[in-house]
């Protein structure tokens, strides 16, 4: 199926499909007990929670009273960032709080991600745990700068302007929060884009370093949390620790939002406990392949997949991760390789066009694949691609290129059969009708970066 | 020396006169940007490594400590 604009403007999200589950354990038949899911997504339904229900259910933000108490709290629990990359977020926290000039923190909901919808669904449903959390980060770190970085939708940030609102005038909230328009990049959530444009420039990756936390926006030490981390900060400070930890497991404990993208066409954001089994959220019957970790993730083979539980333990070892949930389920009777040329045109699009090695060299792994998509490709167009693969790796301001050609060999690994097959003129799909989700539109010019 | 050198991608043009000046350290790829060898400088091209970085016509190059 495709989706005509990364975000439905006449339906709440995640997409066409009224989606939002709160599953809370296995698909299956079922075997476990996940004690207290959902956490960050009400308990039924899709409806957005106000001010009152959240005070109701969650009382008041803990406010500590003094900069730093949040921190070892953090630690303790074991919160790692839920943006992609699952740092240890009192690590961040602790570095931000030790800078000697004024922080400023930063909610990240781009959201660049065309396979994603949590972010989205989290601030249309509970953006008060995410508001919650700003306040907590900023009084932890001794900020008074503070901002909520969200997806260009209109009906989305008019909502969160009202919510931010709302808590002023009940003096919920200790430091204003301004709410700041993500262009719909696909590098605009990435840090230092962020801070590049939440500085009055386009939201282009930087450099590095420093990094953010030493100077990110207009120069200062900056924190920026993925808005379901923040969410995930808000109940930890009420709850403890040892609640947080009472589910996942104990190297990665806790809960997460993942976008589901069923073999069928169905798309949901479920909440789910670390550790959970793929085959618990992915109906993997009739599936050759599952992408884990969105387009700068993994394809892993579907057997392999059914054996291993959403957790960088199992991931990693297969060269996938759990990134930001974003999970796949690819049909068996459609092409792999034209699914993933499809991606990567996307991905070179979306370069920022900095860097010589990723203008270069993405648009030509591109090619190649759309190359070895065809019928009887020309045979040197996987060496070619895989010759570039290793040219831009580790080569520009960010992970664009490692995300892309990571997300590239792994197809060309897990597709190998059918790639065997377009050598001799086969594929299991000829018809191509796209699987994997892309917007509609694509930057065009530099504009299109602000 | 305790730093390494690095090259910003976001600067370089791909002039490709590091790669002249220190090929020790610097080659270039097909499409002429700068493949630098991470780790620190040795001792022996320190003043070769200063130079490149003076005379980048972009002020690309930079030596950071190593990481």
């Amino acid at each position: 199926m495709t989706y005509g604009t990364t975000v439905p403007h006449s339906a709440p999200f995640p997409g066409p499909q009224q989606g939002h589950t709160t599953r809370t354990g296995p698909a299956g038949s079922g075997s476990q007990s996940p004690g207290d899911l959902p956490r960050l997504l009400p308990v039924h339904g899709a409806v957005p929670v106000d001010l009152r229900t959240h005070l109701s259910r969650d009382a008041a933000p803990p406010y500590f009273g003094h900069s730093g108490k949040l921190i070892p709290v953090l630690k303790a629990a074991g919160l790692t960032g839920r943006g992609g990359a699952a740092f240890p977020v009192h690590r961040k926290l602790q570095a931000v709080a030790e800078a000697r000039t004024q922080p400023v923190v930063i909610g990240n909901g781009a959201e660049g991600e065309p396979a994603s919808d949590k972010d989205k669904s989290l601030l249309w449903i509970s953006p008060h745990l995410v508001l919650d959390g700003l306040q907590l980060a900023a009084e932890a770190v001794g900020s008074q700068a503070v901002a909520l970085y969200v997806h260009r939708n209109a009906r989305l940030q008019e909502r969160l302007r009202a919510a931010v609102a709302e808590r002023s005038a009940a003096r919920i909230d200790v430091v204003p929060v301004e709410i700041i328009d993500a262009p719909p990049r696909f590098l605009a959530g990435e840090e230092s884009a962020l801070a590049s444009r939440i500085s009055g420039q386009p939201a282009m990756p930087r450099f590095k370093p420093p990094r953010v936390f030493e100077r990110g926006v207009v120069g200062r030490p900056t924190l920026v949390h993925n808005v379901e981390t923040l969410a995930h900060i808000a109940l930890i400070a009420r709850y403890g620790p040892a609640w947080f930890r009472a589910a996942g497991t104990p190297k990665e404990p806790g809960s997460m939002l993942c976008t589901l993208h069923q073999a069928d066409g169905q798309r949901d954001v479920v909440e789910t406990e670390l550790g959970t089994p793929l085959r618990d959220l992915l109906q993997l019957d009739g599936t050759q392949a599952v992408l884990s970790g969105g387009y700068h993730g993994a394809w892993l083979p579907a057997a392999e997949a059914a054996r291993m539980t959403l957790s960088n333990e199992h991931l990693q070892a297969a060269g996938a991760f759990v990134g930001a949930g974003v999970l796949v389920g690819l049909p068996a009777d459609r092409c792999g390789i034209a699914e993933t040329a499809r991606v990567a045109r996307y991905l070179a699009l979306e370069s920022a066009g900095q860097c010589g090695p990723c203008f270069n060299g993405l648009p030509r792994i591109a090619a190649a694949l759309d190359e070895v998509a065809s019928p009887r490709p020309d045979p040197r167009a996987v060496t070619d691609m895989i010759r570039w693969a290793g040219l831009v790796e580790g080569r520009g301001a960010c992970h664009h290129p490692d995300g892309t050609t990571r997300f590239v060999r792994s197809a060309l690994h897990v597709f190998r059969d059918e790639i065997a097959n377009h050598a001799e003129g086969r594929c299991v799909d000829p018809a191509r009708e796209p699987f994997l989700p892309l917007p509609a539109d694509s930057a065009l010019d530099e504009a299109d970066w602000n | 020396m305790k730093e390494e050198l690095r090259v910003d991608p976001t600067i370089c043009s791909g002039h490709g006169l590091c790669a002249e000046l220190l090929p020790e350290l610097v080659t270039l790829d097909e499409w002429g940007y700068p493949i630098v060898t991470r780790g620190a400088v040795p001792r022996s091209l320190e003043r070769h490594v200063r130079r490149a970085v003076t005379d980048c016509p972009a002020l690309a190059l930079k030596l950071l400590p190593v990481s």
